[in-house]
């Protein structure tokens, strides 16, 4: 599916061609390492006492039956836990607002965890942790987003002074002049409902302190940044106590793995115990009082606009709920800066953010940090702008997208994009559809009754990483660096291996690496080993993030290998007594270009190196191992006064086209066709990226039509089991055609952008413009996901629109 | 409250495991803890995302929503048992890799289950089948696309038959199925 | 999300099972397919102090096709219902609720009467069990054996009539005799094998000339128990079914309900959705085709 066309493309050997990953070996014969696989002598086992109200003070906790129970070796409460840690502290600038793992003093939502039990099993546990018994007196609690906002709200955190965690007003250009000059104004509001990756596995930690080496290691099913050095932090161990198991399979993350608290808990619990402790979440402790829900938004949007449907200006009010506590979670309004007119030549905007605190279970980063929502609540003002103008809304966008020959194209925000050609995307994704023949299908679908449309979303998916949008938030956390690392050594027979830093949960990250190094050093990359770090021995990295990796890991890679392939050409150079440039790197061989009979191979200059310091160039280090550790591209800025960054460095793009029908008898939807135009650059490897865009599809889907977390008024989660938060099978996902198109990006190794968040940041917004375009039919809309069939028959039924008598 | 440990005997992947356990052991937690087996995975304990898929005398059932107690006596093929023999894959493992059907590899054994327990079933399975046939495995990496293309290339006539000859794909042998009481 | 401790008897002859129970009463709970119980215990919601295991018990595994009745077994699996041409032949319309009945995995251990004894108001087998005017077998130590009609046996959302002591050993269901038997069975849920936010069953018997013979229709998803509606039924009998009369059987059905709402349907959809499913199965089973053939309308 690589256009074969693109030159950028065909020069390469391996990289963009089909292979097979090479993790695919042990997870097809169920060989993987995933943490709770992880088995050590004397484990001990967590089962979580949870608070039952979503705001409460404790009264009092008596543990003493639980503690009775033969095989109970603790049962821990949040007074001696807190004193023995430091706090979780958010994100932004509001260290009132801590969390640990367990509650002292008062629960702030129904899920969390009050109190630990440790047990010879996970089954003998949770019985003890039933004979916990705790004495709660309910207080004043707040649900609702928009009330929580009111002065006179029950406050989460009173020592905060407010629910509102954070709020900047950012103005980015001539915002009130350019909605004076427009010929139109056209305000909306959108809603983001609380979703989440939820990923099939639950989050597991396991942890063995050593007393004579003083050593916490850690095996866990983490995706997070900085993750070894806030649990060592929190659990106030040096930095190098503690040893996290990078080579831990992940089994599906998306954002969400970043479970500190439970990893403080059974740190704390593995050295006082002196036993390896794991606590694997069970799925009723994962959606209730794991923290790993998602955004929660209400966007209200204006849009200026010309009558010949140029967009001039946005005003956007983003309003994120995110919970009781605060992790990363605030910063979620931060991404989406980079991209925040999405691929459209929209001159400036005005973005007022608030992230806001209530008393449900807490939102932690999920797959495009914030950028899907936003997504959804551009794309949908441009249809709008479009049935308000009765322009065609693909040639509306036609008229906005930015062009190929703009790039780099600076925003209002400060971002620079650093290439691409959205109405090539757009036009490849039409012709897929095709579009001639999806319009037919509509009609055709409309003539039976149906009411059917064609949804259209053209989104961007920045890529690359930044910690930028962190000092955007709190001006006291000056911090500009985001970077990787990798290691590469040839070894003494030949053979190469690679070591990365960080975890890696569905990513094939070992593919994406050995591939690299085998383009650089024309090996073969089945031949290449890469291993996961320990956060011991590791260099650094930022986690796969931000759809970062192909970027910053295969950047780092190729950074090791090219030194590599120079350190072996300069000792080549060296004992055939010619410059450099006289030499042909071929096949991991080199010889005279103009006498390729005087000629070094690769076991050759292997031996050279590691066994032959008198043949070595002097002051060669000897040995063959290489690491490179690098900044993220165009990284290294502070924001301005005014809120101007550059955030993400590179930026991919889609173009999802859906065709969509509802039975106006059941609401019922149904998708019919499902195209989605990618361009992410050049691919390192397709199969890897096709495999991550239809499952953001898939995610996209769910938050579309079936996913949210659902609260009653009592702050009771409704939807706390896979019977009510419905995820996709493979029966309501359909058929998904990719057609790839490569813009390089001028900022990388190979011109690859990242593509990780790639199908869901524009797919829901897709399923959405379908669905309003089928509504539209009977002049109704729905702004709110998700769009339910008991969403949708409401305003079926309100808009009057039945052909038969109902009941 | 009393609960009596029980003695049970289960043919695993052609192996007879004998064990004491406690009755409310899942037939899942048996294979993972109790015999190391711990390539079926657990996702939600509660029969709906279909990770813990195994195949009981050779249909695939839910592992979460079974007390191994309840198999005693009967045959357990687990995603370890489906390959052929050392260094091979069967076909429709084989495919997995080829179309790229997972990522991080979480709901694959059961999977894999699933679509072994189709092709036994109906050889040359059409789309919708298959999506039915995995209807009751969640997976949240891939959107199914590939996975539905591994079941179409497994069970194209000429695949390229990566098993020895004379054993049949995925099945445990013949000993170690016969002799199994009816449940 | 483990289950609390119990103990665990594994029956070994359906007298001895009786005897269990009739020792133990409330405190035990009966073990089939599990695939309702058993996620229930992992959560908590049932904590039996014994669980018997009546899975081996060959005498509550047969199925006997006899010329009114196939008598089934409370245990038999209902894939092997749904797989079974015979099935098909003469109880059509439990063959075609069953392809509604989760995944293939739960219908691989899940048992028709366990389906039953668990009584889910939205579960297909019920529905099907009203509609046919099924007759279950219920048994106990000191009672001996007692027949219910279906419509006495649901009393509640997971309530049925089953004594303290009693298991439920098999079930009778009635077998139309003649040609032109049809029966369809649709749902609509939120995904598919999802519990049905509404669902309607019919059997008809239709003559050569279109004309309704027979008929037996009802609703689950919408009541605290599956609700057929003979009476309704009857006026079907010397029709051709076309959609208006389809729709108003249907409306005068509905109104007869009182649904609840949930998550993800409140009252006023669910009535919606059942009308337009009773419509849908009245229409498809009603519809010209060869002698002896169920359509099943699987909505899509």
């Amino acid at each position: 599916m690589t256009d074969p066309k693109h030159p950028a493309c065909n020069t390469f050997k391996y990289i963009g061609r089909r292979r097979r990953a090479v993790e695919h070996r042990r997870f097809v014969t169920g060989q993987g390492h995933y943490a709770a696989d992880v088995t050590l002598p004397g484990l001990l086992h967590i089962a979580i006492v949870a608070s039952p109200y979503a705001s409460a003070r404790i009264v009092s906790i008596d543990i003493s039956r639980a503690m009775s129970v033969p095989g109970v070796h603790d049962v821990l409460t949040g007074e001696e836990l807190t004193a023995q840690i430091e706090p979780m502290l958010p994100g932004v600038d509001a260290p009132k607002v801590a969390r640990y793992p367990l509650a002292t003093g008062v629960v702030r939502y129904a899920g969390e965890w009050v109190v630990a039990v440790a047990a010879d099993t996970r089954a003998l546990a949770e019985d003890a942790a039933e004979m916990v018994m705790i004495e709660y007196e309910q207080t004043p609690h707040v649900i609702d987003t928009e009330a929580a906002m009111a002065e006179d709200a029950p406050q989460v955190h009173p020592d905060h002074g407010s629910n509102i965690i954070w709020h900047r007003k950012f103005t980015w250009g001539a915002v009130d002049e350019h909605f004076a000059k427009a010929d139109h104004q056209l305000n909306y509001r959108a809603r983001w409902a609380r979703s989440s990756t939820v990923p099939i596995e639950t989050f597991v930690a396991t942890c063995l302190w050593s007393d004579t080496t003083q050593i916490l290691d850690v095996w866990a099913s983490i995706q997070m940044p900085k993750y070894p050095d806030l649990l060592a932090k929190c659990l106030r161990l040096p930095g190098n106590s503690v040893r996290v198991h990078f080579d831990v399979d992940v089994g599906g993350s998306y954002g969400v793995k970043r479970g500190l608290k439970h990893s403080i808990l059974v740190g704390y619990l593995a050295k006082k115990l002196g036993r390896p402790v794991r606590f694997l979440e069970d799925r009723l402790e994962n959606m209730r009082g794991g923290d790993m829900q998602g955004p929660d938004r209400i966007f209200d949007v204006s849009l200026a606009f010309d009558s010949d449907g140029t967009i001039r200006s946005m005003r956007m009010r983003a309003v994120d709920d995110i919970g009781a506590y605060s992790g990363r979670s605030p910063l979620q309004l931060g991404k989406p800066v980079g991209a925040i007119v999405g691929p459209y030549r929209i001159a400036s905007v005005e973005y007022d953010a608030y992230s806001v605190m209530t008393n449900k279970t807490p939102q932690e980063a999920v797959r495009g940090f914030g950028q899907a929502p936003t997504n959804y609540a551009i794309e949908t003002g441009i249809d709008k702008v479009a049935r308000f103008l009765g322009i065609d809304r693909i040639a509306l966008r036609r008229k906005n997208l930015i062009g190929k020959d703009e790039f780099p194209y600076l925003i209002p925000s400060g971002t620079h994009y650093d290439s691409g050609d959205y109405e090539t995307v757009l036009d490849k994704s039409l012709s897929a559809a095709s579009f001639e023949v999806i319009e037919q299908q509509r009609d055709a679908l409309r003539a039976q009754g149906l009411l059917a449309g064609i949804g259209i979303s053209t989104c961007l998916e920045p890529s690359g990483g930044n910690s930028a949008f962190e000092p955007l938030f709190n001006a006291k956390n000056e911090t500009t660096t985001w970077m990787d690392s990798c290691l590469i050594r040839i070894d003494l027979n030949g053979a190469v291996t690679a070591l990365m830093g960080t975890s890696t949960s569905g990513q094939a990250h070992e593919t994406l690496v050995s591939t690299v190094v085998g383009e650089i050093l024309h090996i073969e990359p089945d031949s290449v080993r890469v291993l996961h770090a320990d956060s011991l021995n590791a260099l650094p990295s930022n986690s796969p993030v931000g759809s970062r990796m192909a970027i910053m890991l295969g950047g780092a890679a190729a950074g090791a290998a090219k030194i590599l392939k120079s350190k072996l050409l300069a000792i080549a150079a060296h004992n055939l007594g010619v410059s450099e440039d006289a030499l042909t790197y071929e096949d991991g061989n080199i010889f005279i270009r103009d006498e390729p009979g005087r000629r070094l191979d690769w076991t050759a200059l292997v031996e050279i190196a590691h066994r032959q310091y008198h043949r070595m160039p002097a002051g060669m280090e000897p040995g063959l191992q290489e690491k490179f550790c690098w900044e993220v591209p165009t990284g290294g800025q502070l924001p301005t006064e005014d809120g101007r960054v550059q955030t993400y460095p590179c930026h991919s793009f889609e173009c999802h086209v859906v065709l969509a029908s509802i039975d106006p008898d059941t609401a019922k939807t149904t998708l019919h066709r499902y195209v989605v135009g990618h361009d992410c650059g050049v691919m390192i490897s397709p199969d890897v990226v096709h495999g991550m865009t239809y499952g953001g599809v898939a995610h996209g889907l769910g938050a579309a039509l079936l996913e949210k977390f659902a609260y009653s008024d009592e702050g009771q989660l409704l939807s706390g089991t896979f019977m009510d938060y419905l995820l996709p099978s493979a029966q309501e996902v359909p058929s998904i055609t990719i057609v790839d198109h490569c813009t390089p990006s001028p900022l990388t190794v190979f011109g690859q952008k990242g593509s990780g968040e790639a199908g869901y940041l524009g797919s829901p917004a897709a399923i959405a413009s379908a669905l309003n375009d089928a509504l539209s039919t009977v002049d109704a809309s729905i702004d709110e996901l998700p769009m339910t069939p008991q969403a949708i028959w409401r305003v079926l039924r309100n808009a009057s629109f039945s052909t038969k008598e109902t009941a | 409250m009393s609960s009596p440990p029980v003695t049970i005997e289960i043919k695993v992947n052609g192996l007879l495991r004998a064990q004491t356990v406690e009755p409310r052991t899942t037939l899942v937690d048996f294979l993972r803890d109790h015999l190391g087996l711990t390539g079926t995975h657990v996702g939600c304990e509660h029969g709906v995302c279909g990770a813990c898929s195994i195949l009981l005398n050779g249909e695939p059932v839910r592992s979460c929503c079974m007390f191994a107690v309840q198999a005693s006596g009967m045959s357990v093929t687990t995603v370890e048992g489906l390959v052929p023999e050392r260094g091979c894959l069967s076909n429709i493992q084989d495919a997995f890799c080829e179309t790229h059907a997972l990522q991080c590899g979480y709901c694959t054994p059961g999977m894999l289950i699933a679509c072994h327990a189709l092709i036994d079933h109906t050889p040359q399975p059409d789309e919708v089948q298959i999506r039915e046939a995995i209807g009751g495995n969640l997976c949240r990496c891939t959107g199914y696309q590939q996975i539905v293309d591994a079941v179409k290339l497994a069970t194209t006539p000429g695949y390229q038959n990566r098993k020895k000859p004379g054993v049949i794909s995925g099945q445990p042998s013949q000993e170690a199925i016969k002799e199994i009481s009816n449940d | 999300m483990k289950a609390a401790p119990f103990e665990y008897v594994l029956a070994e002859s359906l007298e001895h099972a009786l005897e269990c129970l009739d020792q133990y009463g409330t405190d035990a709970r009966i073990l089939a397919g599990g695939q309702s119980l058993v996620p229930m215990m992992a959560m908590r919601l049932a904590r039996p102090s014994m669980l018997l295991d009546i899975n081996r018990l060959a005498e509550l595994n047969q199925v006997n096709i006899h010329k009114d009745v196939v008598s089934m077994g409370a245990t038999t699996r209902q894939r092997t219902i749904e797989d079974n041409a015979q099935m098909h032949e003469a109880i059509p319309l439990v063959r075609d609720a069953l392809r509604w009945v989760g995944h293939i995995q739960t219908r691989n251990r899940g048992t028709i009467g366990g389906s039953l004894a668990h009584a889910d108001p939205s579960a297909e087998l019920p529905l099907a069990a009203v509609v046919l005017d099924a007759t279950l077998r219920l048994c106990s130590k000191t009672d001996g054996q007692r027949m219910v009609a279906a419509q006495d046996f649901f009393l509640g959302p997971m309530f049925t009539a089953t004594g303290e002591a009693e298991c439920l050993t098999s079930i009778d269901w009635p077998v139309w005799k003649g040609n032109g038997i049809r029966a369809a069975f649709d749902e609509a849920a939120m995904r598919h094998g999802d519990f049905a936010m509404a669902s309607a069953a019919c059997q008809l018997q239709i003559d050569e000339n279109g004309i309704c013979l027979r008929a037996a229709i009802g609703i689950g998803g919408l009541d605290g128990v599956p609700l057929a509606f003979p009476e309704l039924a009857q006026q079907l009998i010397g029709q051709r079914i076309d959609e208006p009369i389809a729709r108003e059987l249907a409306q005068c059905a509905v109104q007869q309900t009182e649904p609840g709402s949930d998550l993800h349907a409140d009252a006023a959809f669910r009535r919606q959705l059942a009308v337009v499913m009773l419509s849908r199965v009245l229409l498809s089973a009603s519809l010209s085709r060869p002698n002896g053939t169920t359509l099943s309308s699987i909505h899509e």
